[in-house]
This record gives C-alpha cells, structure tokens and sequence, in this order.
C-alpha cells in the first residue's frame, strides 16, 4: 500500500464496526494525545527561554516577557494534567470498568460529555493566558488569582470558567464509575450494595488476611470487584475529593473577581492566605499522592495480570494496602507547607513527614507485588506492553524517593521550591512513571478498542519507547541538578543563569517531542486520517459494552 | 556526620540519589532481561518483610539521619525558645523590599533571627550564593508569621530573592529581569571555610 493511501485509510482500521464505548474511548484518548503535544511545545518554550540568551536568536522576543513566560506557566499544568493526563485516565476506566465487570456503563452520553467538557474547559483556560495573560500559577496561592491591579478580571472569569467546567467533567466520570460498578445487572445481579462497597474499599482483602491470621475461612474467596476495579473505586474518592476543593477555591476566586467587574472591591485578606493554602493543598495533594498513586498501582496490577496471564501475587495484601492508602492520601498535604513558617511544627513533623513516609511503603508494596507477578510468569515474550510497564515501573522507582528525600524539614529548606521538585520527581513520575503506564495500557488496550487494527510500524513504536524514556529521565534529571544548583521552579531566568543543565535539559525534552510526533505518526498512519475523523462521527452500534455474553445481561 | 551548609548536604545528597538512581534502573535492567530467559535463577531472594522492614527503616531512618546531621532541623523546631545574636525585620509591599538595611555584615557563627513579613501577596525569603546556589529559603504568607533562625559557618556573599512567585510585577516587564533580587545583600565573614 503507498503512503499516501495508508495515510488516509490506516492499516485496517474500519471505524464503522466500532461500537458507542469503544468511539467514545478513542475520542478522549485522541484528545489526551493532542494536549499532550501542546504541553510539550509548551515545555519546550519555557525550556528555550531559561537557556539563556543565545535562545533569542530562534525564539521570538515574547517568550521572554514576563507575562507571556508565566501564562505559559500557568497553563502547561492545567493542560498536561486535566487536559492529557485526566482524559487518558478517565478514557481508559470508562472503557475497562465495564470491561473487568461485564457490565455495560452506565451511560455513553455522559461519557461524551466528559471529554468534551474537560476539552472545551482546558481551551477556556488555555484561552484566558494566551489571549489575557492571565498567570497566577496552577497553585493559585491567595490572593494572587484574584489581584486585578496585575491581571485581567475578565482573563481571570474564562480562566475559573474553564477549571470549573474541568471539574463539572470529573463529576460525570466520577457518577459514570460509581454507577457502572452499583448496576446490579451481569455478575452483580445478586449482590448487595453493601457487598460492592466492601469490595471497592478493600476492606474482604483486609479482612481476609485477619482470618488467615485467625486461622479462620477467609471472609471471601471471590470478591465482588477485581483488583484493577478497587484501585479505580478508591482513586476515584479522591478524585470527587480534589474536584470539591479545586472547584471551591474557583468559585471563591470566582467571587472576587465577578465583583471587581461590578466595581466593588472584596477584602482579600478575609481569607488566610495559610489556611486557604493548607485546604487548597490538601485537595491539590489528592491528585498526586491520592488518585495518582492508587490508580498507577491498579493500572500495574491490571497490567501484570493480564501480560502474565495469571493471578496477581499477594492479592489480599494489595486489597488491603489499596485501603490503607485511602487514609495514607488525606493526610500528607503539609509536606507542601515545610517552608512555611506560620505552619504548626506538629503537623509538619506528622503529615509533612512521617505519614509522608508512608507512601514509600505503599508504592513499594505495589512495585513488589507487580515485580512478583511478573517474574512467577517468566519466560515472557519482551512485548511493547511489557517494556512500557517495566519504563513505567522504572520511573516511579526515581520519582517516589526523590519526593520521599524533599519531605523531610532540613532537606525542604534548601530545596523547596526549586527544579530538583519539579523535574526529579514531579516530570519523572509523569512523564516516565504515569506515562509509561499508560503506554503499556494502551498497547494492552490497543485490539480490544480498535478491533484488532494492525499497528503500523512495530519500529516506530519502539523508537518512541527508548526516546520517551531516554527523554523523560534526561530532562528530569538535568533539572533536578539545577534545583541542587539554586534553580527555582517558579521563576524567570533570562540571563542563562543555568545555562548548561537547562540545555541538556532541553535537548532531552526535544526527544521527547520527537517521541511524541513518531507516536502520533505511528497511530495516524494505524487508523488513517478516514478514520480519526470516523472516530467522532456517531456509532452505529450503540452498545456500550465490550464483549459482552448475552447471558450476563 | 554534620553539614554545616547546604554546599555540603546538596553534594552528599547529588551522591546518594545518583548512586540510588544507578542502581534501580539497573535492577529493572537486569530484571527485565531475566524475564525473558527460561532458566534465571534470583541472585537474591528477598523475603517480603525484610523487604517491608528495609522501606520503613529507609522511610523513618531517613528522618533520624536528618535530624542529628542538618543543624538547622533542631534549630527551627525550636526557634522561639532559642536566642540569636541579631534580629533583621523585613518588610514585602508591591513586589518591594524594605530591608532592615543596605547591607548586612554577619560574623562567622552568628544566629540571626530573619523576620518577614508581607502586607499583600504570598513571597518567599531567600539566600543565594555568588555561584547562584541556595543558602536557605522561606515562604513569606501574608498575616501570619515568617521567622527563621540561621547560624552562618562559612564565609560567603549573598544575593537575597524572593523564592515564591507572586506575578509577573516582580520582573521588569520588557527585560525579564528580576526586580526583587537584592544583590550582595548579606555578608558572613571571619570564617575559615568559605570564599575569601
């Protein structure tokens, strides 16, 4: 077949037989992969900017000012997490809950309506500090997002207006989950809410290894959800969590700024700036130590079961460390406040540190319990899922301990702040661990959504491995040794002060950009251009399900 | 073992987290590569709580090793109750500093009491070195206080900065540069390590 016609119609992909869960799918996981492109343009710019002079001769002057630098700043984190990160995730439940529980989801409608609304609102936002400048950061520490005598009112309202809608979009993920796995319909026809709920928490896990301790029967020998569905269950609390803060702290800013464009100015310091900062933490933190973690570690299980073939080692244990994790989240929000002065020492010493500690634990049970898997299965055919879960493994394996170093009262104090956070642990666990994790899913996932459609080019895909994961580790390494240089993470540098790492840094993250642009190729030239735009036209087959048996309906 | 500086406690930290980094991508290096073979043998086999007890030991150990070998822990912890040699207050308004003075000149192991406060927007206080390496940093919250204790043991010049971004206000708007940074703002000297 010539490029030009395998470019337009794909490999073999016929976007008609796809059924209504299968399109919704691939549009959220088309979008995710859009933004990610722009994330890492973006990345690129600021990159380009703090490597110093020299940068000008290829960049336009703009990019330097600040205002254009720090409203790129602003939405290179809205974009990367709700707009790529959040899409991909949410896709690939909304697809695999059904999937693990025969049951069709609840509804395909409402499945549209996420990623639309989380697009439309990521565009909002993207909007506001391209066309407004609007830059308070994605911290929106008080009472920056409301202080109008540096930023648009009305660049602030589309910026508040699209995180809202962001979160609206969560709300129906989180509704859509809860109410695919409550249908009692297929194997849950004859379960109990109860029961269900039991299950998703973790607790027949925990309970029982207490009988085994006992010597007693354990309390279920089938559990009413699979592993991979608890993770989504409990990650998913978090996910309401954040979603109820993120949106809180955007109606309030919302407030201010609805008021300053009605000519009355708000007292900003009737809110504390401490208080609102631990609250806003405490939800922001429950996207990173909360959903992430808990969703990566069900991810892996998900994976290791599925690439071995056989049942995940430890299961009880990984149900009851799954619980555990739930209380571990909401209490480890003040390793973000070390620094701050006016926070009671207490609970920097219990929640920064040693409940902080506790995600070592957790995270190392699941690495272990996924390694085990793996190797009780050995011989393994080195497939692509399987060198994405080992990449994936690999970088939570940097960016867990890296974080775990900075949680600790003497090291944040020369290290808060600066890139050894952000790019050490922050684009290491993103970009190699979560990512990576994705990939290998969407390997897994790859047959079952496009109805086995042949990839285009294995080669391809494997040149996108080494260079995402060579990229990932480069970048974030380069900037972690300029934060151990004095390099902030929130903070303009025109002059190239850290020239040599953020140059090394950049021309990692360029291989990033090109992995990206090989994947994208790859995936275009899999469906064809027919068929990426087939993917948003309506399904013929309404079903909602996956392969399903009639008799379990 | 203490660190006296954080030149001192970033170099042993730049050592242990690369050696730590070398060693876990080669054990999914080599892990990855058994995987695929029939008769791989485990060089080691880890018992899980062994393996449990060594995350905790690392997880908590790590806390015990930082707190007897960077002084500044216990010193914060404990700071109202401590003296110092010399209190410095600050002022932030409107990306502004009103510094206690043009320049300060400490003497080597002096404790002085840096105190900040913000009549607006969240900032950071800051120490840098010459070479552009962080001394030691706060966060500067509006309405609350921001004190640090710091005992300085080597000699050195420093820029003062704000460490937390609080808008685009706080560089020049064409140039980029950075308007709240105080250059060779604090001094230590009569130490016998540091620059001259």
């Amino acid at each position: 077949m010539s490029f030009a016609k395998t470019l337009i119609h794909g490999t073999d992909f016929n976007h008609e037989g796809l059924n209504a869960l299968q399109k919704v799918t691939l549009r959220a996981v088309v979008m995710a992969f859009l933004f990610y492109g722009l994330v890492a343009i973006e990345g690129m710019i600021m990159r380009m900017v703090e490597v110093g002079p020299q940068a000008k001769a290829i960049m336009p002057e703009q990019f330097f000012h600040p205002d254009h630098f720090f409203s790129i700043m602003t939405v290179h984190p809205i974009v990367g997490i709700f707009g790529s990160t959040y899409q991909l995730v949410f896709a690939a439940f909304m697809f695999l809950v059904p999937y693990l529980t025969k049951k069709p989801l609840y509804s395909v409608k409402l499945a549209n309506f996420v990623w639309l609304n989380i697009t439309i609102g990521t565009a909002f936002a993207w909007i506001a500090a391209f066309v407004w400048q609007y830059a308070p950061l994605y911290t929106l520490y008080w009472p920056l997002p409301a202080d109008t005598t540096q930023f648009s009112t009305i660049g602030g309202i589309v910026f508040i207006i699209g995180i809202a809608l962001i979160m609206v979009g969560t709300f129906g993920f989180i509704y859509n989950i809860y109410a695919t796995i409550f249908a009692r319909v297929g194997v849950h026809k004859n379960k109990t809410t109860k029961e269900l709920l039991i299950s998703g928490f973790g607790i027949d896990g925990m309970l029982n290894l207490i009988n085994k301790l006992r010597g007693k029967e354990p309390y279920t020998k089938e559990p009413a959800l699979a592993l991979p569905v608890v993770a989504i269950f409990r990650g998913t609390v978090d996910t309401f969590l954040d979603a109820i803060v993120i949106l809180g702290a955007g109606i309030l800013v919302l407030v201010y700024l609805v008021a300053d464009l009605g000519g009355i100015q708000l007292d900003v310091t009737a809110i504390d700036a401490l208080l609102y900062k631990n609250l806003f933490w405490w939800g922001l933190d429950l996207v990173a130590d909360g959903l992430v973690l808990i969703y990566v570690a069900g991810s892996w299980y998900l994976l290791a079961t599925l690439i071995t073939g056989q049942k995940l080692f430890m299961e009880n244990v990984a149900r009851a460390a799954l619980m555990l994790e739930l209380l571990v989240s909401w209490m480890v929000w003040s390793h973000h406040l070390l620094g701050d002065q006016g926070q009671p020492e207490m609970m920097k010493l219990i929640s920064g540190e040693m409940v902080t500690a506790f995600e070592l634990l957790t995270q190392g049970l699941a690495l272990f319990i996924t390694l085990v898997t793996l190797w009780k299965a050995r011989p393994l055919k080195m497939t692509m899922e399987l060198k994405y879960l080992l990449g994936g493994l690999s970088g939570f394996g940097l960016a867990v301990p890296a974080a775990i170093i900075q949680a600790d009262m003497g090291m944040n104090r020369v290290l808060h702040n600066t890139q050894w956070i952000i790019g050490a642990h922050v684009h290491i666990a993103l970009i190699v661990g979560l990512y990576m994790t994705l990939y290998s899913a969407l390997f897994v996932l790859w047959p079952l959504v496009t109805n086995n459609t042949k990839l285009y080019s294995s080669k391809l895909a494997n040149t996108h491995f080494w260079m995402h994961l060579i990229g990932g580790i480069g970048m974030g390494a380069f900037m972690g040794m300029a934060g151990l240089d004095g390099m902030l993470r929130r903070h303009l540098y025109v002059n190239g002060e850290f020239h040599f790492d953020m140059l090394m840094a950049a021309g990692f993250g360029t291989m990033l950009l090109v992995a990206w642009a090989l994947f994208l190729f790859n995936i275009i030239m899999s469906v064809g251009l027919k068929g990426l735009i087939g993917i948003f036209l309506p399904a013929k087959d309404k079903t909602a399900s996956y392969v399903l048996d009639p008799e379990d309906m | 073992m203490i660190f006296t500086n954080s030149l001192e406690l970033l170099a042993f930290h730049w050592v242990a987290y690369t050696l730590y980094a070398a060693m876990i991508l080669s054990v999914i290096a080599w892990f990855g590569y058994n995987l695929t073979r029939e008769k791989a043998k485990s060089v080691v086999r880890i018992p899980f709580y062994w393996y449990m007890a060594f995350l905790v030991a690392g997880g908590v150990g790590h806390h015990i090793f930082t707190y007897n070998a960077i002084p500044w822990v216990s010193q914060d912890i404990g700071r109202h109750e401590l003296s110092n040699d010399a209190t410095y207050k600050f002022i932030i308004e409107k990306h502004k500093w009103t510094l206690p003075a043009k320049k300060i000149t400490v003497q080597c192991g002096e404790t002085i009491n840096f105190d900040v406060e913000s009549k607006d927007l969240i900032y950071g206080f800051g120490l840098f070195r010459q070479d552009g390496s962080m001394a030691m940093q706060m966060q500067v919250n509006p309405g609350t206080p921001n004190d640090i204790l710091w005992t300085f043991h080597h000699n050195a010049v420093f820029d003062l900065d704000s460490t937390e971004y609080s808008g685009p206000a706080m560089y020049d708007k064409h140039t980029g540069e950075n308007l709240m940074r105080v250059k060779r703002f604090l001094e230590v000297v009569g130490c016998e390590k540091g620059a001259k």
